[in-house]
Formats: C-alpha cells, structure tokens, sequence
C-alpha cells in the first residue's frame, strides 16, 4: 500500500464547484459594448451616415464639453455653475426627504393611526409624473427655487417613505421580543431596534429617491431657471446646438452614476450585515 | 432567590378572523410551581402548548384564564427580570458581540463603561471574551447562542426562559453547551425554564421534566431527575449518559411521549 503523500502532484486539474445560469463578472462584455457603441457612433458620423444637426461627431461633443467648462455657450455660464446649482437643487431636496420621509415612513410602519392617515395621500400621488403637478407647483409656489426644490423633494418622498415603512417589517419578532424582555420600553424598541434593522431598506430608498431627484431636476428646471444642467440642455435645443445637448446628457448621465456607486459605497459601509443574519 | 408558580393556565388563540371553529385551545388548565434553582425542562412533541407556555411566563402573551405569579407578584408583560434566550435570530446584527450583551444594561441607562465591563465579564462566562470587538455574523451558530446567553444574563434575570436554544445546533456544539448552561446554572442558581424535543437533553438538564402532551396541551408528568445535578459534581456528561439509570429513563420518557400518538391512530 503506498503512502498518501502531502503533496499532491502538480498535474491535477482544478475543478470549478457549482454554478448557476448567469454567474460571473460581465464587466469585461460591457466595457466592450461601450467601445463598441463608441466606434459605430465614430464611423456613422464620419462616413456621414447622419447628419450633423442629428448626431454630431464625438469630438464635436468633446469639443463642447470643454467649451463649456469655460463658460463658451450660450448663456455664457460656465459648466462648473450649472452644475453647481443642479446639484445643491437635488441635494437640498433630497436631504429634506430624508429627515422628514423616514420618519414618517417608520411612524406608518409601526402605527396603525400614521399608516391610515398618511398612507391616502402618498399613494394618491406616488403614481403621478412630476410634470403633470408642475403647473399646480407653479401656481402655489411661484417659479423660483422654492417650487423647483419642492417638485424634487416630492419626487424623492414617496420612494423614500414606502422603503422605511417596508423595512420596519424586516425586524424579526424574536429582535423586539428579546429588547422588552431585556427591559426595553416600547420607545426604546422602535430607536434601538426597529430603525436600525430598517436601515438597509432605506438606504436602498435612499438609493432609489436620489435617482428619481436627479430624473425630476429636468422637468424642475424647465421653469424659469438661469442656471442648472436641465436649464442648459433646454437653452441649447432651442439654438439647435445639439453638440451641448448631448453633451448635457452625458453629464447628467455620469453624475446619476456616481450618485448611485456613491450610495452603494454608503450602503456597504453603514449596513455591512445586510444579507449576513 | 425567586419562586414561580402558575395557577390554572389556559390559552385558546383566536384562530381566523375569529370563528369559533379555528379556534385552538394550546394550554389546558396548566400549574406548575418551579421552586428556587429549579431547572424545568419542558418536553414534548410539536403543539402540545409547550412554547405557549414560555411566552406567557415571559410575558409575550396575555393567557386566557389563570395567572403567572413572580414571588408572588403577576405577570402582565415582558420584563428584565425574565430573560429569555430564543432559538434564533434574535440578536442585533448591527451591533457587536460586546453591545449586543451590554444592550439590556443599556436599555436600563447604565453608563458605556459601566455596561461594556460588565458585557465582557458575561462574555468571559460564556468562552467569548476573545471575540468582543466581533460583528456578530463573523460567529458561527454556537457562538451565537453563547453571545443570545450571555445578553441574557447581562440583565441579570432572576428565571431565564430557553426556547429551545439549541434545536439549530449540530450535536457536538449542543453537547458543550449544554454543559456550560449547567455549568452557569450551578453557578448563579438562577431558575431556568427550558423547552427542547429531544429527550437525552432534557434528561441531562432537568432537575424536574415536564413531559407534555398535545390537544389540548397540558402536563402529562412530572419527574425529578438529577443527572444534571451529577454532571456538576464529577464534570463527566459521557459517563452520565451512558449510565444504566440514564438510559432506562430516557426509554420510559420516549415510550411516555409515543404512547399518545397510538390512540390517534
């Protein structure tokens, strides 16, 4: 009989374990949609496929991106100002969702009397565009800043309050059951132990009104703005200047990407048991 | 040291949307007096009211009819002089092992300090003072069990209430700690309230087992045991089990438990 050696010999294949439909990394495949989309969007408006007034040539976009950053469009507002302004928009807005739809989202998940009275309301308007109560904004708050930001908030409440409320219910019984019989009041419960095991869920809403914020700051914009990424868009298809216009795209595009890897990154560092108990 | 009796307990659950006919009557006139360092251990087949029972000592739930007395004072709701260790998920996975122990201090507003010395005292108790600072779902099944025991005896309860702690352990964990739950009891004389099915474990534990039946669930028998009694003399849980008295008792027990299911056929 020969000894089991310790070492096994070299020429054994690694085998992969299980797998299921779908796994692995697919960043490698997009990256190359990506480029791909790049050079077919090259050839076609080099070879003159499209017209220039449809589709202008990527480095007519690259060209008006730094154009713009210079302040050369019209308006004459630099890109870093409309920017600036897009964003303290959204981020007040969206900060205003916060403190006041999480509460109210855990006050309808933990009372019978808030989810009766609040839950009319915020389901009337959930399923309503932002574009269709704009006017009615408009008229209640007039065109400045004030009704911009709250068309946002409203587009960042719903979302936000629905994913507090859904999340009181991922408390375990066995969670609240163990803090009253560690001498825990009722308050205590809903500070130290429901609104923590709610927090993956709203920090997805979180995730989720950011996104609906930043598609609202458009339509929000359309209302008397000087400045803001939607503003500059608008003013540019009016002069026909469709370079500025997809340029503006792109920009809003990229931000509302690096929001949500910024919330993912949130969401890691803040609830790192999420899926893990 | 504490005494707990219940007087005349029963509890029907109101079944769906209140007809009379889904009604369920879990517990049927049950009394039971646990004398001071009395450890019960409730037996018993699923739905013979056995969990009922511990969430109305707890105070979970409002029984029907009858009462829970305290020293003599009854029961109307959850309290830190009850402390209960659950099956599982029960802990605060957004909290490490440390606060999730010093969670009932507290609740109660002792100072950081003051509860996170006391948390790592429980900790050193249960084996688990090296994994303090720990994410509690870095632990493995047992170690979350010894940290949902340590949380409970934080509080200092004067009767700790197990439901079926170790039902979702594999065998060789539940055998260590069982024995550290002796080990604990012996040495904080507290009274425990235990509920599990297996049989061998609550022979082990018990100085009195409850065997109970089910509809509607009551106790069927009462037996005072001493083997865990033994265990915390000579420390040797193999040479128990394996005894002769043991494992005559543990048939009697088992034939006690399947004797009910025959006459339903």
């Amino acid at each position: 009989m020969a000894e089991p050696t310790s070492t096994p010999p070299a020429e054994i294949k690694a085998v992969r374990g299980y797998s299921i439909p779908g796994e692995g990394s697919s960043v490698k495949i997009s990256i190359c949609t990506v480029i791909g989309l790049l050079a077919l969007w090259w050839v076609a408006t080099h070879m003159g496929w499209i017209k220039d007034l449809f589709l202008p040539t990527p480095e007519r976009i690259a060209k008006s991106f730094v154009d713009a950053t210079k302040g050369d469009i019209q308006g004459g507002k630099p890109l870093t100002e409309h920017f600036y302004w897009s964003l303290l928009r959204v981020f007040a807005a969206f900060l205003l969702a916060v403190v006041t739809a999480v509460p109210v989202g855990v006050a309808m998940g933990v009372s019978r009397v808030f989810r009766g009275l609040f839950d009319p309301p915020i389901e009337f308007y959930r399923p309503l565009p932002p574009l269709a109560y704009l006017p009615l904004i408009v008229i209640w708050f007039g065109i400045e800043e004030t009704a911009k930001i709250i068309l946002i908030y409203l587009a960042c409440f719903a979302p936000l309050a629905m994913a507090a409320r859904a999340g009181v219910k991922s408390v375990t019984i066995e969670q609240i059951n163990a803090a009253y019989s560690l001498g825990a009041n009722k308050w205590q419960v809903i500070r130290y132990v429901v609104i923590p095991a709610a927090m993956p869920e709203i920090l997805t809403g979180m995730r989720i009104a950011v996104g609906f914020g930043w598609t609202t700051l458009v339509a929000a914009e359309m209302v008397a703005a000087t400045a803001g990424l939607g503003q500059m868009v608008l003013n540019a298809s009016n002069f026909l200047r469709t370079d500025v216009v997809i340029m503006g795209i792109v920009v809003i595009g990229v931000v509302a990407y690096l929001f949500d890897l910024l919330m993912r990154r949130v969401e890691i560092w803040a609830v790192p048991w999420k899926g893990r108990m | 040291m504490s005494q707990l009796s219940i007087r005349g307990l029963s509890v029907r659950y109101a079944g769906d949307a209140g007809a009379a006919a889904s009604q369920v009557l879990a517990l049927a006139e049950v009394n039971l007096d646990i004398e001071p360092g009395g450890f019960v251990v409730a037996l018993g087949a699923s739905g013979c009211g056995k969990t009922t029972l511990l969430n109305c000592i707890a105070g979970f739930m409002r029984p029907s009819t009858g009462q829970i007395l305290l020293d003599g004072k009854p029961i109307t709701g959850p309290g830190a002089e009850r402390g209960v260790v659950f099956q599982k998920h029960a802990l605060m996975p957004w909290l490490s092992v440390v606060d999730n122990v010093a969670f009932g201090p507290q609740m109660q507003g002792m100072s950081k300090a003051d509860r996170q010395a006391l948390a790592r005292d429980k900790l050193k108790l249960v084996g688990l003072e090296t994994h303090a600072a720990k994410p509690v779902y870095q632990l493995s099944g047992g170690q979350q069990q010894r940290v949902g025991i340590a949380r409970a005896l934080a509080a200092d309860p004067a009767v700790l209430l197990m439901d079926e702690p170790l039902g979702a352990l594999d065998a060789l964990t539940r055998e260590t700690i069982q024995e550290l739950i002796l080990d604990l009891w012996h040495r904080t004389q507290k009274i425990i309230f235990f509920i599990t099915h297996s049989v061998e474990e609550a022979l082990f534990l018990a100085t009195e087992l409850v065997v109970m039946t089910p509809g509607p669930g009551r106790i069927a028998q009462r037996i005072p045991l001493d083997f865990g009694k033994r265990y915390t003399e000579c420390r040797d849980a193999r040479a128990i089990k394996s005894s002769a008295d043991f494992i005559a008792m543990r048939e009697r027990v088992l034939s006690m438990i399947h004797a009910p299911k025959d006459d339903h056929g």
